[in-house]
C-alpha cells in the first residue's frame, strides 16, 4: 500500500493555547490580573507570595492557585492570609496548562478577585512552554541557585517579563555575581523589568509591589 | 518532562487529522522543533514509542528537524545564527537581538496508509 503524506505544519501546543486563549478571555471580563510566577522548587515563591498577599490585601481581593505534584502544604500555608486559594495537584506532570487553571473555576469566587497569583511548579524547564491565560509571567532566582542559571534556562528568561532575584539578604553568605544574573537576563529578554528582593524580609518588595498595583488598577479601568 | 505533554499534544492532533485523509495507520511523523524548546531527543523518541502503543501511531517513525536559533540585529536587522546568548551583532556589535526562528514546536507533515 503506497504511504499518503499529509502536509500539517501545525503547532502542537495550539491546543493549549486555545484554552488559555478562553481563560484570558474570561479573567479579562471578570477584570482579574492574572501572574503565573515560576522559579525552580525552593527559591521561595510561596514565602514571596504569602508576603505579597499580606501587603496588598487591605487594598486588593486577591486569590492564590497552588500548583505542585504532591502535598496541600503551599496552599495551607497560603490559606493563613486570608485570601482564596485552590491547590492543584498534578500528580507527576511539572507544570501547570492552560486546561489545569480551567479546572479550578468552579472553586473560586472571581467575581471576588482583583488579582490571581498562580504559583507554578517549581521547574525552570517545562512552565515556560505552557500558557495558561495568564497576563504576565514573573519568574524568581535565588541567589543560592547561582549566577549561571540565565545562561542555562534561557527560554524561561525569554518568556519572563518580571524577574525577580530572591534572598538577596543572603548575598554576604553566598558566592554569587547579581550584576552577571541582570546583564546576561536582559541580553536574552532586554524588555525583562529585574528587581533585587528578599521575599522574606522584605528588601526591595515596594517596587514589585508597585508593579502589581500599577497592573491591577490598569486591568480595573481598562480605559 | 515536558516531553510527554508534547507527545500526548501530538498524537491527539494526528488522531484528528486521520479521518480526514481516509487513514487508518500512521507510519511516519515529522516535527519541527527549535533548539530553544528544550527538549530532549531521546526522551521524545522513548515517550512517543510508550504513549503510541495500541493506537493507529504504533510503530510509527518520529523524524526530528531541529532549528538553529535565529536573531535579528534590532539595530542594523542582520540576520545570523546565535551560538551564544552573549553574542552581539556579529555586523554593528548592537546587544539588543530578537529571537526570529527556534521557538517552532510543530507537526511538519505525518504519512499512513
Amino acid at each position: 500500500m503506497i504511504a499518503i503524506k499529509v502536509p500539517l505544519v501545525k503547532n502542537i501546543l495550539e491546543a493549549n493555547d486555545k484554552i488559555s486563549d478562553l481563560n484570558k478571555k474570561f479573567f479579562d471580563e471578570k477584570n482579574v490580573l492574572v501572574v503565573n510566577i515560576m522559579s525552580s522548587p525552593g527559591a521561595g515563591k510561596t514565602t514571596l507570595i504569602s508576603n505579597t498577599i499580606n501587603a496588598l490585601k487591605d487594598e486588593f481581593k486577591i486569590g492564590v492557585i497552588e500548583g505542585d505534584i504532591q502535598s496541600t502544604y503551599d496552599a495551607e500555608k497560603i490559606a493563613e492570609t486570608g485570601a482564596q486559594v485552590v491547590q492543584i495537584n498534578t500528580g507527576g506532570a511539572c507544570h501547570l496548562d492552560g486546561n489545569m487553571i480551567r479546572d479550578t473555576f468552579d472553586q473560586l469566587d472571581f467575581d471576588n478577585m482583583d488579582l490571581l497569583i498562580v504559583e507554578n511548579v517549581g521547574n525552570l524547564v517545562c512552565p515556560a512552554e505552557f500558557q495558561m491565560g495568564e497576563d504576565f509571567k514573573a519568574m524568581l532566582l535565588s541567589i543560592p541557585e547561582g549566577d549561571d542559571k540565565p545562561l542555562k534556562y534561557p527560554l524561561m528568561f525569554h518568556e519572563s517579563s518580571v524577574l525577580l532575584i530572591n534572598k538577596i539578604d543572603l548575598l554576604p553568605y553566598i558566592e554569587c555575581d547579581v550584576e552577571k544574573i541582570k546583564r546576561e537576563s536582559k541580553k536574552i529578554n532586554p524588555e525583562i523589568e529585574i528587581f533585587e528582593v528578599s521575599g522574606k524580609v522584605g528588601t526591595g518588595l515596594v517596587r514589585w509591589l508597585n508593579l502589581l498595583k500599577e497592573k491591577i488598577r490598569q486591568k480595573n479601568d481598562p480605559k | 518532562m515536558h516531553e510527554l505533554s508534547i507527545i500526548e499534544s501530538i498524537v491527539d492532533i494526528v488522531l484528528e487529522e486521520m479521518p480526514k485523509h481516509n487513514l487508518t495507520k500512521v507510519t511516519k511523523v515529522s516535527l519541527r522543533i527549535g533548539d530553544m524548546r528544550q527538549v530532549v531527543p531521546d526522551a521524545m523518541q522513548f515517550g512517543f514509542e510508550v504513549v503510541t502503543k495500541n493506537t493507529p501511531l504504533e510503530d510509527a517513525e518520529l523524524l526530528i528537524e531541529h532549528i538553529p536559533i535565529t536573531g535579528q540585529c534590532e539595530k542594523c536587522k542582520h540576520e545570523f545564527l546565535v551560538k551564544s546568548w552573549l553574542d552581539n551583532c556579529p555586523r554593528c556589535e548592537h546587544p539588543n537581538i530578537q529571537i526570529i526562528a527556534g521557538k517552532e514546536l510543530e507537526i511538519a507533515e505525518f504519512e499512513g496508509t
